[in-house]
């Protein structure tokens, strides 16, 4: 139905190019991946769902919610990791290592992502289960499509999309969580204070949840998502698919018709399960496909049927296309630990762990003291009354710390030099200023430095100490501006 | 073109037009646009009846809704000045002297300040308050540095703003007047000269000479009453001190000399009846804040920080931050 190569596709003169969409119906199915697929789908929902409601204390200074992205106070916090604007390249760093990821993966173990862990997968597959929950079997949801309108089908839809529509609006609403506080929103959420904003991107996310787990579902993966077609480029012969061993299931055919032809059967005896249980509607014994998310569901199920039979299990499993065609020559097949470490594999993953080490000792050992100088332009110098040269700067001390703390700023390398701010007077500059800095915050700050008459243009330093315990400082370079010819 | 052709591929009428054997079919539009096309036509009759949308004569259709540009614009800058309505309040009450004692005050008045000197002062004391140098136009004194002709406290600079200098219309303006001596003929060419060569050897640009000591008894019976005997100004007359290293009208002898002989008397206008009170303060407080303001009287080096906000509440960390004056997200 979706089978999108053309071989497959005849297509005689006159008929539209476009295919009327068929709702797919899986069977369910038991066995080892679908256990392993509950597990993922479990795990994933609970963390999106749960983690907004971690506490995380972070003292009197800073929210106490473990995960929260507060875009209005531009900071990023992830339990004992804050991030400020001003480090988003560990945000780009781990976007960086996601994409490294996801090629690790793939280059692993194939589309493993597609599989089992893609948000589009987890909630087509919980949709999935909620048709059988108020439908029935695959046969009753059939019976139930081609049925007309009559009172009970109206039941059931209304029932089953009012179902939907709840997953969808939890799944909405648990997005804007990770905003804002999330006992807090939830109760401005349902007493109608909170932003708009808030209710907007719940409306937003409940629909596309709604349309896309609902009824969209593989037509996503297939023709939306641009990812099948990234890691269809990144596949090569050492990649695991779901393969159908056609050398040893074919000629396919039931044990009875087998028995009349006089042909050697084959171990396929076209039972169609591995279709029916499939949650993208692909038959994979048509070979390799790009709406085959390597979920494996048809693996359990045709292991099921291969054990009645009492025949071997894996005439449809993980294979590489080497190991096909290894094992079509009747060789051994690779081991799974060779399978998943070659070169490739090898060479994403000391990528993906240097960037992920080289993040961890930046987290380790940046500064929660920082500060950063704007020299004033117009005019560049001034000079004094007493003939003495004078520059302003524009200072911003940033506390990254979750307390309050004291800082000395201090001038570095320009002899004879002094500095006051715009609410003191000139007789009261010195060498150092002290400020208390708020917790968590930037402290603007406007400085003048002055200097002897006779100072040429030259470079200098302003360095920020923390008169803490812990210490700490920051320095920065910046210029004394001065005539050339003093 | 006239007889319709049938494309035998798709079974769909073709529009008759054919380029190098490339015909085009004439595929209806699809639904979703027709419908969407039919639904703007009936949003735009609500549209005309609702909003300006008809030219008339003199001006639109007025629509029901009542609403126009102009009307919004007054609607939202009736929203900005009551958003600033207590600070305003606040500056017109506070003496100016207590403003730096409140230092989210002090922050918003600088800031407002900032803004009302671009549009009200660059024009001569430049958009860095650097006046300009000396020369054919200059005369604009910096306000960055800390020489005051008439005084650098904030009330000094607030009464300076409000009546102007030198500014016919306003009783209480800031006036003098330096006599013209050499074009006036009360010193001749030889004398000022002389006087030239002892004013700037106040400050060091000459080294001290027979014509230089000539120079200090003329100064001292003609220009002592007003600049000192030392030549160190007097800010009651808004006489400049000649012995530092200011020179709004120029240090080189020529220059110099042009002011002895014909004198400068630059103007500034009283804002009082301009700008309001409060616009005033803000500008005082700004100029006040710019490295040269005298007279502080509130060390803030030592300020106590912001007290905790609940843990909880987020929006709370939005309370200013005393501890550099001035609050604020990166």
């Amino acid at each position: 139905m979706v089978n999108l190569d053309p071989r497959h596709q005849p297509q005689p003169p006159g008929q539209p190019l476009y295919a009327r969409h068929e709702p797919v119906c899986p069977r369910p199915v038991n066995g080892p991946f679908r256990r392993l697929k509950w597990v993922i789908m479990v795990v994933t929902l609970a963390i999106y769902y749960i983690t907004p409601w971690l506490r995380w204390n972070r003292g009197p200074w800073s929210p106490h919610q473990a995960v929260l992205i507060d875009l209005a106070h531009r900071r990023f916090y992830m339990f004992a990791i804050e991030i400020w604007p001003q480090e988003f390249y560990f945000v780009a760093g781990l976007l960086i290592m996601a994409g490294i990821g996801l090629f690790l993966i793939t280059s692993m173990v194939g589309r493993a992502w597609c599989g089992y862990a893609c948000p589009q997968t987890v909630w087509t597959d919980l949709f999935q289960h909620i048709d059988r929950l108020v439908d029935g079997d695959r046969n009753a949801q059939l019976r139930l499509r081609a049925a007309p309108w009559a009172p009970d089908k109206i039941a059931r839809r209304l029932g089953k999309w009012s179902i939907y529509l709840v997953i969808a609006f939890v799944t909405g609403g648990a997005w804007d969580l990770y905003f804002a506080d999330a006992p807090t929103l939830t109760h401005d959420f349902w007493t109608g204070h909170a932003a708009p904003v808030a209710y907007i991107t719940t409306a937003v996310l409940t629909f596309t949840t709604f349309a896309l787990g609902g009824f969209m579902r593989e037509q996503v993966c297939i023709y939306m998502c641009p990812w099948p077609r990234i890691q269809s480029a990144m596949l090569d012969e050492k990649s695991l698919t779901v393969t159908y061993k056609a050398w040893r299931g074919e000629p396919r055919g039931s044990v009875k018709s087998s028995a009349t032809s006089g042909v050697p059967p084959g171990d396929c005896i076209d039972c169609g399960m591995c279709a029916a249980v499939c949650p993208t509607g692909i038959d994979i014994r048509e070979g390799p496909h790009i709406g085959c998310i390597t979920c494996a569901l048809c693996v359990d199920a045709c292991d099921s049927v291969m054990a009645k039979l009492e025949r071997p299990r894996g005439l449809i499993d993980y294979a590489t296309l080497e190991d096909s065609a290894r094992e079509m020559a009747g060789e051994a097949a690779t081991s799974h630990r060779k399978l998943i470490w070659h070169p490739r594999t090898l060479v994403y993953f000391a990528l993906w762990s240097t960037i992920g080490m080289v993040m961890l000792f930046a987290l380790g050992t940046r500064h929660h003291l920082a500060l950063s100088v704007a020299e004033d332009r117009n005019p560049p110098y001034m000079r004094l009354a007493d003939g003495e040269l004078r520059n302003g700067f524009t200072v911003k001390l940033r506390n990254m710390e979750d307390r309050p703390r004291r800082v000395v700023l201090a001038l570095q390398g320009l002899p004879g030099a002094a500095m006051w701010s715009d609410d003191m007077a000139r007789s009261a500059a010195t060498c150092t200023l002290t400020r208390n800095l708020a917790a968590d915050q930037t402290a603007p700050l406007r400085i003048y430095v002055v200097a002897p008459r006779q100072t040429p243009p030259q470079p200098f330093a302003l360095t920020a100490t923390a008169l803490d315990a812990e210490g700490g400082s920051a320095t920065y370079q910046t210029r004394f501006a001065a005539p050339e010819t003093p | 073109m006239a007889d319709t052709h049938i494309d035998d591929a798709t079974g769909v009428e073709t529009v008759g037009h054919e380029w190098d054997g490339i015909e085009e079919l004439n595929n209806p539009l699809p639904r979703w646009w027709v419908l969407l096309f039919l639904a703007c036509i009936v949003f735009s009759v609500g549209y005309v009846i609702v909003y300006p949308a008809i030219p008339m004569r003199h001006s639109a259709t007025r629509g029901i809704a009542g609403w126009t540009s102009r009307g919004q614009l007054t609607a939202e800058l009736r929203a900005a000045n009551a958003g600033r309505a207590p600070i305003m309040a606040a500056l017109t009450t506070t003496p100016i002297e207590a403003i730096p004692a409140n230092p989210q005050l002090l922050h918003e008045a600088i800031a407002g300040g900032r803004a009302a000197f671009l549009v009200n002062c660059v024009p001569c004391h430049g958009s860095g308050a650097a006046g300009s140098p000396p020369g054919t136009f200059g005369g604009y004194p910096n306000l960055n540095d800390d020489d005051w002709l008439w005084g650098g406290t904030l009330t000094n600079i607030e009464t300076t703003i409000t009546h102007g200098v030198r500014f016919p219309g306003d009783d209480q303006t800031r006036m003098n007047q330096m006599p013209s001596f050499g074009r006036d003929g009360i010193l001749t060419a030889a004398q000022v000269s002389d006087v030239v060569s002892h004013v700037r050897s106040l400050s060091g640009l000459e080294p001290a000479s027979p014509a230089s000591a000539r120079g200090a008894a003329i100064f001292a019976n003609n220009c002592a009453v007003c600049h000192g005997p030392q030549g160190r100004g007097n800010r009651q007359f808004g006489a400049p001190n000649l012995s530092d290293a200011i020179w709004l009208y120029g240090s080189s002898r020529e220059a110099v000399t042009d002011t002895v002989t014909n004198a400068h008397a630059g103007v500034m206008p009283a804002w009082g009846g301009r700008l309001s009170p409060a616009t005033i303060r803000m500008l005082a407080v700004y100029v006040h804040s710019l490295g040269g303001g005298e007279g502080f009287t509130v060390p803030s080096a030592t300020a106590a920080p912001a007290k905790p906000t609940k843990p909880d509440v987020i929006a709370a960390r939005d309370v200013p931050v005393v501890g550099a004056g001035s609050h604020g997200k990166p």
